[in-house]
Order: structure tokens, then C-alpha cells, then sequence
């Protein structure tokens, strides 16, 4: 795991208790721009977020965001009229493996104001615990992601669509969906 | 005596309803009068906001951010650019964050005015909304001299303000600064100590602190439970610290302690515009920002104290000049989920101006 310098005394001291507490769930780590990002393994998110809360005092979870990290297929290059291929792009870097989804859990400590930002990486098909038995405030994030990215959640108490009618087929947000929908509508 | 199958009845409420502030529908469990259960049902205005921007450039992001919170559209234009300002890594220059500072504020009065209004109209006390939207109008007024617009108003860029503050605008403002306050005072006198009033909200859609805190509740119903979270104070953006203010906190978290949170805060933010207006520096209104912004790949998280609550922005960047997501915090979407613990035991007359105390716009809930 590498070593990051967190120059905000209180997140460092939160910080150096979870890597005490889960030496095994933390992959990686980044202090970016002020701001603390932790990614964990997707199976210890409820210990992770029971610890931060009851125990590292952040005691509010402003919100979970779902990503996509689908990268779009390179299009061929363009065939020109006169039969010429276009200027080939240079090739890109190899991308890292990556899992399909992330999601974030942004927490709040009042009224210390620090921000801890707790990332999960998941393949397609596979559940995350649902943080709802921690955090009430899951509840309708976990429900937005279910809707538009397709993740369940296992445990969640009430688990729909939330924006989308409950008998529409597909996941708007997940970056194969085309942007402007599909005929036939629902 | 019926028995109890016979008396629980289920109630639908809305989208269509004149009291649910847009296309809400709530479908609402009662006992005879008493509330057991409200489910509410979202999606009749969602337009698919956050897929959008990922085909949109920076730049082309700040308009469509008006039409989320259309009752403070430059709010949700400030947490916005405030966000990618962080990420770009842009400097703003000190004029443009005092105007920027001077715009929310007056934009926070004008959201309070039309919340306190639309709540006393929802438990039929009319006339506080036509005096509410007297005094919004010659704020609405400041802003079309200021950009043009009046609700959807993008009036803010990348980097700072896309107009100077000149004299005709600070006259407008200075004016203001002088009517508003005699527009709450009436308004007061018309609620404070209304005997009707006060029946339909005192000890209404009280939610206990620590129930707030756990369903994520923000602003000033938040503040009204006791809580002095401010993220103007805790964590400064745009030059907050410069300002004097106070966080106006009540603690029994019922619907009239979210009116008097709101009148406090109106007060409030009329005193930070006028220090902004008195100690506005000279110098540039924005940052030279490139037109095509490309930002490196990096992610960010920033929130402000909007009207309604705390209203982030989480945005990833990829190299490109267009974003790979940002995702909204939505204050009301967030305090919404708080409305059936409000209600529950309460009449079922009282949902509606529980709701209003709420203060909940749906294009900011639907995105």
C-alpha cells in the first residue's frame, strides 16, 4: 500500500486507526486536492463503515455515488472520400484492469468538518452490502444506483427503481445505455 | 366500533395536487385522521440530468445546472463551477468570489421567500405569499439587470462572473438591502404570533435530532433541529470567511422552528451582502479560463450551503474537455427521505405544510 502524507491532523489520525484496524481491506489510498480517498475491498464495507461511524466519529453519510468505468470502444478511423483512412490516433496507454462499477461513499464528521471518501470497485452481477443498517441516509442513494447502474444491494430494505417505472427494461446511467434512450420507449 | 382493517385507509396524493410543489406523489396510509405511512413516489420530472452532462463540456454544464434547483438556480450554478474550479485547479479572483458571495446570498432570500410563502399558502394564509413574491420580484428584478435571466439565471462562469458588478446593480442591491427587511417584519407580524398559525405548526413534523442526522437531513430544517451545520462557517468556500454572520440554531425541529430558522438566515444573508458590497475589492471578475478546458483525470467532491441544504457536486474527469460523471447531491432528494418520519402520528391535514416546511423542489429531487 503506498504511503500518503495526510497534512489534516484529525483525518490523518482516522486514518492511521483504520489501517490499524483493517491492515487486510485497504488496497489503496490517495490525499488529492485535501481530500482523503480510501479504496477498500468490497466485502468489508459494513465493518469499514460501522468503525468510521461509531468509532472514527463521522457521523454522517452525505452521499454514495455510482460509476460506470465502461471505457467506450475506440471508433475505427474514419474513411475519407477519397479512400484515404484518416490520420490513425496514437495508440492509447494500456488502461489498468479495472472492474466494470465503483462506488463511493462520501462521510461527513460534524463538527470537525472532515471529509473521508471510502471507494469499492465491483464486477457486473456481483452485490455490495447495503449500508443502510448503518446509515439511514443509504437508503434512497442505494435505491438511485440500484435504478440507474443495476447494482443491488444486498440487505437493502426496500429495494426498486426509484426515478424509472418499475417495468422499464435496462440502466440509464450505465455508459452503454444509449444518451438518447431507445425506440419504443418503455 | 368498525374494526381496525376498516378504518386504515390508503390515500393518494398528487403528482397533480396543487400543495406538492411540482409532480410529487405521496401515497399516504392513514387511520381515520392520523398518518401511518408515506411512500413517495418520484420520476415524473426526471430528465436524465447526470447522463447528459457526460456528452456536455464544462462550459456547457453551468446552463443546464439552472434548471435543477429553478428556485435558486445560482446556487446550484455556484456549487457547480466552485466544483471544477477545484479540480481544474482555476484561482478566482477575489472580486468575482465577493460577487459570486453577493449573488447566493440574494438568491438564498429570494428561495426563503417563496419557501416561507408557498408553506403559509399550503395552511391558507395567502397573503404572506403575495408579500414574499412583492420582495422576490425586486430581487428577480436585480438579477435580469445583472445577466438577463430571472429564474434560470447562469450567472455564473468558470473561473468567475460573467459581468462587473456596476453602479446600476449596486444601487438595486443597496435598495433592496433597505425594502427586504421591512417585508420580513411584516411578514412576522402577519405569522409569528398568528394564533392559527402557530396551531398548524407549532409541535408539527417534529423529527428528533439524531433521527435528522441519520436520514441525512441538511439546512435550515437540520438547523432547526438543533444543529448548528453551516458549511459557509465549517468549511469556507469563495471568501465565507471574510464575513461576519451568525448560524441561527432552534431546537424543537417542528415546522415553525424551520420558519424562524428561514427568517433568521434571511436576515443573516442580507448582512453578508451588505459587507460583500462594502468591502468589494477591485481587480478582474474572472479568471482567464480556456475555452476548451481540458481537465486531467482526477476526481473531486465540493459541496456549499445551498437554500434547502448541502448541495455537492462529485465530478471525474478523464483528460477529456467533457466530464466521465458527475453526480449531484441534492439537498431536497436527500431531505425528502426524511418527510415520513416528520408526518408519521401526525393529522393528515398537516402533510402539506409539513411539506412545505421541508422546502422541496422537484427538479432538483428528479434531476
Amino acid at each position: 500500500m503506498p504511503d500518503v502524507r495526510i497534512d489534516a491532523a484529525p483525518l490523518a489520525d482516522s486514518f492511521e486507526r483504520l489501517k490499524e484496524r483493517f491492515p487486510e481491506s485497504i488496497l489503496a489510498v490517495a490525499f488529492v486536492k485535501g481530500e482523503l480517498s480510501v479504496s477498500i475491498r468490497r466485502e468489508d464495507i459494513l465493518p469499514v463503515l460501522r468503525f468510521l461511524k461509531h468509532e472514527a466519529g463521522f457521523n454522517a453519510l452525505t452521499d454514495i455515488i455510482g460509476i460506470d468505468n465502461l471505457k467506450p470502444v475506440p471508433a475505427a478511423a474514419p474513411v475519407l472520400p477519397t479512400g484515404r483512412t484518416g490520420e490513425t490516433p496514437a495508440a492509447p496507454p494500456a488502461p489498468a484492469p479495472q472492474k466494470r462499477f465503483s462506488i463511493l461513499y462520501q462521510l461527513y464528521r460534524f463538527p470537525e468538518a472532515c471529509r473521508i471518501r471510502i471507494a469499492l470497485d465491483l464486477e457486473e452481477g456481483e452485490t455490495v452490502d447495503s449500508a443502510v443498517p448503518v446509515y439511514r441516509a443509504a437508503d434512497w442513494a442505494e435505491r438511485e444506483i440500484f435504478d440507474m447502474f443495476g447494482i443491488a444491494f444486498a440487505g437493502h430494505p426496500d429495494l426498486r427503481r426509484i426515478y424509472m417505472p418499475d417495468e422499464f427494461e435496462g440502466f440509464p446511467l450505465r455508459k452503454d445505455f444509449p444518451l438518447e434512450g431507445r425506440t419504443g420507449g418503455v | 366500533m368498525a374494526s381496525k382493517a376498516f378504518r386504515e385507509i390508503d390515500l393518494n396524493m398528487g403528482p397533480q395536487h396543487p400543495s406538492t410543489h411540482g409532480v410529487l406523489r405521496l401515497k399516504v396510509s392513514i387511520d381515520n385522521e392520523v398518518v401511518l405511512q408515506v411512500v413517495p413516489v418520484l420520476g415524473y420530472l426526471h430528465r436524465g440530468m447526470e447522463k447528459l452532462w457526460e456528452s456536455q463540456t464544462y462550459h456547457q454544464i453551468i446552463p443546464l445546472t439552472d434548471r435543477l434547483d429553478y428556485l435558486a438556480s445560482l446556487s446550484n450554478n455556484f456549487g457547480y463551477v466552485l466544483a471544477v474550479e477545484k479540480l481544474a485547479g482555476i484561482e478566482v479572483p477575489k472580486r468575482a468570489q465577493y460577487i459570486r458571495v453577493i449573488l447566493a446570498e440574494l438568491q438564498r432570500v429570494a428561495s426563503h421567500l417563496a419557501a416561507i410563502g408557498f408553506m403559509a399558502n399550503d395552511v391558507g394564509a395567502m397573503t404572506v405569499l403575495l408579500y414574499g413574491f412583492e420582495a422576490r420580484e425586486t430581487i428577480l428584478d436585480i438579477f435580469e439587470t445583472y445577466a438577463g435571466g430571472r429564474l434560470t439565471i447562469h450567472g455564473m462562469r468558470l473561473g468567475g462572473v460573467p459581468f462587473d458588478m456596476d453602479e446600476t446593480v449596486a444601487g438595486m442591491i443597496r435598495k433592496v438591502l433597505g425594502t427586504v427587511p421591512k417585508t420580513l417584519t411584516d411578514i412576522e407580524g402577519l405569522l409569528s404570533d398568528n394564533r392559527i398559525w402557530r396551531h398548524r405548526t407549532e409541535g408539527i413534523g417534529i423529527i428528533s435530532q439524531s433521527d435528522a442526522l441519520e436520514n441525512g437531513l441538511t439546512g435550515p430544517c437540520l438547523r432547526a433541529a438543533g444543529m448548528a451545520w453551516d458549511l459557509r462557517r465549517d468549511l469556507p468556500y469563495s471568501s465565507y470567511e471574510d464575513f461576519d454572520f451568525d448560524v441561527p440554531v432552534r431546537t424543537s425541529s417542528d415546522a415553525l422552528d424551520r420558519y424562524f430558522v428561514r427568517m433568521e438566515e434571511m436576515r443573516q444573508s442580507l448582512r453578508i451582502v451588505r459587507q460583500a458590497l462594502d468591502r468589494l475589492p477591485a481587480g478582474e471578475h474572472i479568471a482567464k479560463v480556456p475555452r476548451v478546458l481540458r481537465i486531467p483525470a482526477g476526481e473531486i467532491y465540493h459541496s456549499i450551503e445551498a437554500p434547502k441544504g448541502e448541495l455537492g457536486f462529485f465530478i471525474r474527469s478523464n483528460g477529456t474537455d467533457k466530464p466521465e460523471r458527475v453526480k449531484m447531491r441534492s439537498p431536497s432528494f436527500i431531505n425528502l427521505q426524511s418527510l415520513e418520519l416528520m408526518c408519521k402520528g401526525n393529522l393528515f391535514s398537516d402533510i402539506v405544510g409539513i411539506l412545505g416546511s421541508l422546502d422541496i423542489v422537484l427538479g432538483e429531487i428528479d434531476k
